[in-house]
C-alpha cells in the first residue's frame, strides 16, 4: 500500500515537473521582455528539475541514491537562481532597459 | 527497418558534416575552431555508439549484472576529449596572436593583408 | 523507448549544431556550444558511458566555453556577413564526403548488436579479467590506468605539450604595458560573492572525491583535474584575477604540469628500478591486486595534477592577455 502511494506520488511529481518545464519553455518563447524571459527560464530550474528529482527520490526509496539526489536539489537551489541573477546583472550592465520590449538580437542591429 | 538499423552512424555522420561545413565555409577563425570541436564531438558519439551492447550496462562491475558495454571505446574517447581541449586551447591562442598582429580574425582579411605588396 | 530518447537527443544536438553554423553573434555561438556539449554528455549517458559523459560535460561545457568566451573578449563579437561568399564548393565537398561515409556504414554491425566484433574481440578479455587481475569495479579506470597505461602517458604528455605551446604563443605573465589590475568592486556583486563562497569549497572537495573514488564509480584523474580547475576559475571570475592567482603561487602553478608528468613517468621508472618493466605495477607490492591498485592511484594522481594545473594555467594566460583589451568596461577577464 505504501509503495503504491509512493509510486503514485512520484509519478504525479514527475508529471508536474514536466508540465512546469513546458510552461517555462512557452514563457521563454512568448514573453516580450528579456527580464520576464529570464524569470520563465528560471521556473525550469526552480520547479521543473526539483519536482522531477523529488519524484525520483520517491522511486528509489531509502538508499544512498536518495541522499545524492537530495544534495542535487540543494545544489540546484543554490546555483540556478544565482545564474538568473548573474544573467540579469549582465543584461543591465550591457545596457538593456527594463520595461521595454526586447526583440531578437538580430533585429536590433546597432 | 534496415534504414533505422544504422541510425546512430547516420546521425553522427550528419552532425560531423555540419561541423565540417562550419569549418570550411565560414571565414571567422573562432567559428572555425568551434566547428572543429563540433566535428570532434560527433566523432566521439560515433565511436561510443559502436561500443554499446543492447543488453549491457555501464562498464562498472556490479552484483547482478552480467553483460557490460565495451569499456575500450570509453577509454579511447576519454583520452581524445582531453587531447581535443588541449588542441582547442592552442588553436585559440593562435587566434589571439593573429588578432594582435593583423587586427582582425576574418580569414579573408588576414589573407588580403598577407598578399599586399608591402607585407612582411 | 531507448531508441526514442536517442533519436530525440540526436535531433536536439543537430539543431544546436545548425544554430552554431547559422548564428552570427559569437557570444550566442559560444553558449550554443556549451549546450551542444551538454546534450552530447546526455547522449553519452544513455549510451552507457558515464565516465565519458562526465568528462565531456566538464571539459566541453565548462573549460572550452570559458576559453572561447575569453578569446571572444579579445577578438570580434560578431562574425562578418557571409553574403558574398561562394558556398557551392564547400557544400559539394560536404555532400560528397557525407554520402561516401554513409555508404561506408552500410556494412557496419547494427547498433547494439551483441555479436558485433566490438563485443567479441578484445572486450571480453577486459571484462572477465579485471576483477581477477586488478580488483577494482570500474573497468574503464582499470583499462585506462593499468592495461593501457602507455596511451595515458602519451596523452598526459600531449596535454603538457599543449600548455607549453600556449605559453610560447602568449607568454606566461605578459600584461600589456600600462595596465594594472584594479581590485574588483565586490559590493556590487553580493549575491555572487556569497554563493561562490558557499559553492567553491564543495566543488574542490568533489574534485578530490572524483579523483580518489574513480576506481569504484565513474571518475578518475582527468575529470578531477578539470573540476578542480573549474572551481578556481569560478573564484577568478567572481573575485578577480589577482586574488585567484594568489590561491596557488604562480611559480608553483608553472611547475605543476611538469610535476604531474614526472609523477606518472616516475612511477614507470620506479617499476623499472624495482625489477619489473616500465609501468609494470606487479613489483610494487606482494599481493598482485594491491600492487595494481597502488600503481593506478599513483598515476591517476599524476594525471589529475597535470590536467588541473594545465587547465588553470591556460585560463590565467588567456585572462592576463585580455586585461587592457577593453579599457572601457573590462568585465571580461578581470
Amino acid at each position: 500500500m505504501l509503495t503504491l502511494l509512493a509510486d503514485i506520488l512520484s509519478w504525479a511529481l514527475i508529471l508536474t515537473g514536466g508540465a512546469f518545464g513546458i510552461i517555462g519553455g512557452i514563457g521563454l518563447l512568448r514573453l516580450p521582455d528579456f527580464f520576464s524571459r529570464i524569470h520563465a527560464a528560471s521556473i525550469t530550474d526552480s520547479m521543473c528539475a526539483p519536482c522531477i528529482i523529488a519524484g525520483l527520490m520517491l522511486q528509489s526509496g531509502l538508499t544512498l541514491v536518495t541522499v545524492k539526489l537530495a544534495f542535487l536539489i540543494v545544489f540546484l537551489f543554490l546555483t540556478s537562481p544565482t545564474a538568473s541573477h548573474a544573467l540579469a546583472k549582465a543584461a543591465l550592465h550591457g545596457g538593456l532597459e527594463a520595461g521595454k520590449k526586447h526583440g531578437p538580437a538580430e533585429a536590433r542591429e546597432s | 527497418m534496415s534504414l533505422f538499423a544504422h541510425y546512430n552512424y547516420h546521425l553522427a555522420i550528419i552532425l560531423a558534416m555540419i561541423g565540417f561545413y562550419t569549418m570550411i565555409s565560414r571565414s571567422n577563425l573562432v567559428k572555425k575552431v568551434i566547428g572543429l570541436n563540433v566535428f570532434q564531438v560527433s566523432v566521439f558519439i560515433l565511436f561510443i555508439s559502436i561500443g554499446v551492447h543492447e543488453d549491457g550496462t555501464v562498464p562498472i562491475l556490479r552484483e547482478g549484472y552480467h553483460m557490460y558495454s565495451n569499456p575500450l571505446p570509453h577509454v579511447l574517447i576519454l583520452t581524445a576529449i582531453v587531447v581535443g581541449i588541449a588542441m582547442t586551447a592552442v588553436a585559440l591562442a593562435l587566434v589571439v596572436r593573429i588578432r594582435e598582429e593583423y587586427g582582425t580574425v576574418e580569414e579573408d582579411q588576414v589573407q588580403a593583408q598577407d598578399e599586399e605588396p608591402g607585407a612582411t | 523507448m531507448d531508441t526514442l530518447v536517442d533519436i530525440l537527443l540526436l535531433a536536439f544536438i543537430a539543431i544546436c549544431a545548425i544554430a552554431i553554423l547559422r548564428l552570427r553573434d559569437l557570444f550566442a555561438v559560444a553558449m550554443m556550444f556549451g549546450m551542444f556539449s551538454l546534450i552530447a554528455a546526455g547522449l553519452f549517458t544513455t549510451m552507457h558511458a558515464p565516465d565519458v559523459a562526465f568528462t565531456e560535460a566538464a571539459v566541453g561545457a565548462g573549460i572550452a566555453t570559458i576559453l572561447i568566451l575569453v578569446t571572444l573578449g579579445q577578438t570580434a563579437r560578431r562574425e562578418k556577413s557571409q553574403a558574398g561568399r561562394n558556398v557551392l564548393l564547400p557544400l559539394l565537398v560536404v555532400w560528397i564526403t557525407g554520402a561516401t561515409l554513409i555508404y561506408g556504414t552500410a556494412d557496419l554491425p547494427v547498433f547494439g548488436d551483441p555479436q558485433a566484433p566490438a563485443h567479441t574481440h578484445v572486450a571480453p578479455y577486459y571484462i572477465e579479467n579485471t576483477q581477477e587481475h586488478i580488483g577494482i569495479p570500474n573497468m574503464v579506470a582499470a583499462v585506462l590506468a593499468s592495461y593501457r597505461a602507455y596511451d595515458t602517458l602519451g596523452e598526459v604528455v600531449v596535454v603538457f605539450a599543449a600548455v607549453i605551446g600556449v605559453i610560447t604563443l602568449l607568454g606566461l605573465r605578459r600584461r600589456p604595458a600600462g595596465v594594472e589590475s584594479r581590485p574588483r568592486d565586490l559590493e556590487k556583486h553580493q549575491v555572487l560573492k556569497v554563493i561562490a563562497k558557499m559553492i567553491i569549497p564543495v566543488i574542490l572537495l568533489f574534485g578530490l572525491y572524483v579523483q580518489f573514488h574513480g576506481e569504484y564509480s565513474p571518475g578518475g584523474g582527468f575529470q578531477a583535474g578539470v573540476i578542480f580547475a573549474a572551481g578556481i576559475i569560478l573564484y577568478a571570475l567572481v573575485f578577480g584575477l589577482e586574488p585567484a592567482r594568489q590561491v596557488i603561487p604562480p611559480r608553483v602553478l608553472g611547475a605543476l604540469p611538469a610535476l604531474g608528468v614526472l609523477i606518472f613517468g616516475g612511477t614507470g621508472v620506479l617499476n623499472q628500478l624495482l625489477g619489473g618493466n616500465f609501468l609494470d605495477y606487479s613489483v610494487l607490492a606482494g599481493n598482485p591486486q594491491t600492487a595494481q591498485q597502488m600503481g593506478i592511484i599513483m598515476i591517476e594522481v599524476g594525471v589529475g595534477v597535470t590536467v588541473g594545473s594545465v587547465m588553470l594555467l591556460i585560463y590565467f594566460i588567456f585572462a592576463e592577455r585580455a586585461l587592457g583589451r577593453r579599457k572601457d568596461d573590462g568585465e571580461v577577464g578581470r
